[in-house]
């Protein structure tokens, strides 16, 4: 027994202390004034859990509600997520479509094709595309030479560079759980429907669509979540135009030094969050109870 | 036979196109001799020179390898319990709260964790360099361990674990003679899992290190700032090289032991017929 009772303790006190317990602390500091000292806010738990907790107040939220940066962030990140979201899903959807329809004999190496680009380093991803999208780069380069434009096209550092580079970062995600949901699609499904009178492209929207729904739904969350708050693409990839909460809250924190209103910016997003979240797992749920 | 319509063949051709090419530009451009990124002036390994000769680089590798091995094999330790746990553990007081606590990480934006991590640190007043990087990658990997563990554990025969505790193993020595050999490729893929999440990571890193250890990624981070550089892109072809030969090799592994193992199956059924 009290093995068992170890077993359990020493998972679960490490996630209560180094995970649960942070989530108190920014909440926490969320409601705290800024000072200039280090670390820059007051109270601390120094000055004893009492004092902690008599100086809250709202006034770091209040201040978000009132600067207009900050209801641009939350509104244009999320604008972005869903924009890419659906290029991810138009993008992912035939490489899915075709994986399935491969010969057997091909899909291992397929799928190894797609899931190794995971493997490589996100930030090494994200950069490759500076190269490619700058003024002097190889796609300016490319359409120079065929004579389709004169003057370079501006891409990086705007809000396209940052659809591509979570498109392409991304693009695993969306493709497996599609691929998944097709895989077990039986064909005679689809040769069925043709018989009974629909053209392929019919067949392909009325039978296969709705069939891989669930793919299509999981895929979408997995692109969308880590893309609301994503730092690295909008900071490496987007312009002093591109307003995404997650580089807002680096900012907020590196450059400006102002903890409680970071701390803030963190609980405003989680609080975002947990709607697509709830929503994704309860798509699971009822994924595995149908598979039962 | 099946035969790939046009349309597949064009769809897998463009999309693994797009996939790959922007790393293999990445790959040719760092044999570049031009200090400039985009003109191609002739072939040169000269930037792998001065990438091994830059020290700063040398001591980040250092310090995110060393961090990279020991966050991994906690977060092995630590999820696997978490996984046992969650599959075999029965019931017990706050039981939601806890897989609550090991699915979230894999939900919460980087910068959140990060940040969240950092202020708890700076809270209890632990100096921030290579220990807190590796509780904080310990603490986000274990969960990514203890899910690729427990869909693992879920499909397989409790029986077998049964039988051990019925022949008079202790719980121990069944987990350790019977579960442990059979979930052994969820628990190695796990850990490879957390390896390279904790190689990868810049925005954990960056809240949780203090001035004395800087990872290699927030070392390329801040250099890929200011723009493209050969020596990173030297740089990025050894990670991409490490990482495909890695994949490639186990994926062969797992393909010839799927092979041996229908092999002795198909010897086996013959056996007894």
């Amino acid at each position: 027994m009290t093995r068992r009772t170890l077993l359990i303790a020493a998972p679960y006190l490490w996630l209560l202390v180094l995970f649960f317990a942070p989530f108190l602390i920014v909440l926490k500091i969320s409601l705290s004034d800024a000072a200039l000292a280090i670390p820059p806010y007051t109270p601390t738990i120094k000055d004893g859990v009492g004092a902690m907790f008599a100086e809250l107040d709202f006034e770091n939220f209040v201040f978000l509600t009132e600067d207009d940066l900050y209801w641009k962030a939350y509104f244009s990140s999320f604008r972005i997520a869903l924009v890419s979201t659906f290029l991810t899903l138009l993008v992912g959807y035939p490489i899915a479509y075709g994986m399935a329809k491969a010969p057997d004999e091909w899909r291992a190496t397929l799928m190894m094709l797609v899931i190794l680009p995971f493997w490589t380093s996100f930030l090494i991803r994200v950069y490759a595309w500076m190269g490619i999208l700058s003024n002097e780069g190889l796609l300016n380069q490319l359409l120079f030479w065929l004579g389709l434009i004169n003057e370079p096209l501006v891409i990086l550092n705007t809000n396209l560079a940052v659809y591509i580079g979570i498109v392409y970062t991304y693009l695993p995600f969306m493709i497996l759980p599609i691929y998944a949901a097709l895989d077990r699609l039986d064909p005679s499904l689809d040769e069925a429907a043709q018989d009974l009178g629909c053209t392929r492209t019919q067949a392909f929207w009325l039978v296969t669509i709705p069939l891989s729904k669930n793919g299509i739904v999981a895929g979408s969350f997995l692109v969308f979540i880590p893309a609301l708050g994503e730092f690295v693409i909008p900071s490496l990839l987007g312009g002093s135009g591109t307003l995404m909460i997650g580089k807002v809250l680096w900012e907020e924190f590196f450059n400006n030094r102002d903890w409680p209103v970071a701390s803030a910016v963190a609980v405003i997003l989680l609080l975002l969050l947990i709607i697509p979240i709830v929503l994704f797992q309860r798509n699971q749920q009822k994924q595995q109870e149908a598979e039962q | 036979m099946k035969r790939l319509s046009w349309f597949n063949v064009t769809s897998l051709t463009l999309g693994f196109a797009f996939l790959y090419l922007p790393m293999l530009v990445l790959i040719f451009y760092s044999f570049n001799s031009s200090k400039l990124v985009t003109v191609w002036a002739g072939f040169s390994t000269k930037w792998y020179g001065t990438l091994f000769q830059n020290e700063a680089f040398l001591d980040a590798a250092w310090i995110t390898l060393k961090v990279a091995v020991l966050s991994s094999c906690f977060a092995t330790v630590l999820g696997t319990m978490a996984a046992y746990v969650l599959v075999r553990g029965g019931r017990f007081m706050g039981r939601t709260l806890f897989s609550g606590m090991i699915y979230a990480p894999l939900v919460m934006p980087e910068v959140i964790t990060g940040l969240s991590l950092l202020l708890l640190f700076i809270s209890i007043g632990l100096d921030r360099g290579v220990l807190t990087i590796v509780l904080a990658h310990t603490t986000f990997s274990m969960c990514y361990v203890s899910v690729v563990v427990s869909s693992r554990l879920m499909t397989f025969d409790r029986s077998l674990e049964e039988a051990a505790l019925d022949l008079g193993s202790t719980p121990w020595e069944a987990f350790r003679l019977v579960t442990l050999p059979i979930i052994a490729p969820a628990v190695i893929s796990g850990w490879l899992l957390a390896f390279t999440l904790s190689l990868d990571d810049l925005v954990i890193a960056s809240f949780t290190a203090g001035p004395a250890a800087t990872t290699l990624p927030i070392k390329i981070f801040s250099a890929v700032r200011l723009g493209v550089s050969p020596e990173i892109n030297a740089l990025s072809t050894i990670m991409i090289l490490i990482v495909t030969v890695g994949v490639v090799t186990a994926s062969l592994v797992t393909k010839r032991n799927a092979v041996r193992a229908q092999q002795e199956a198909q010897a086996a059924e013959r056996a007894t017929n």
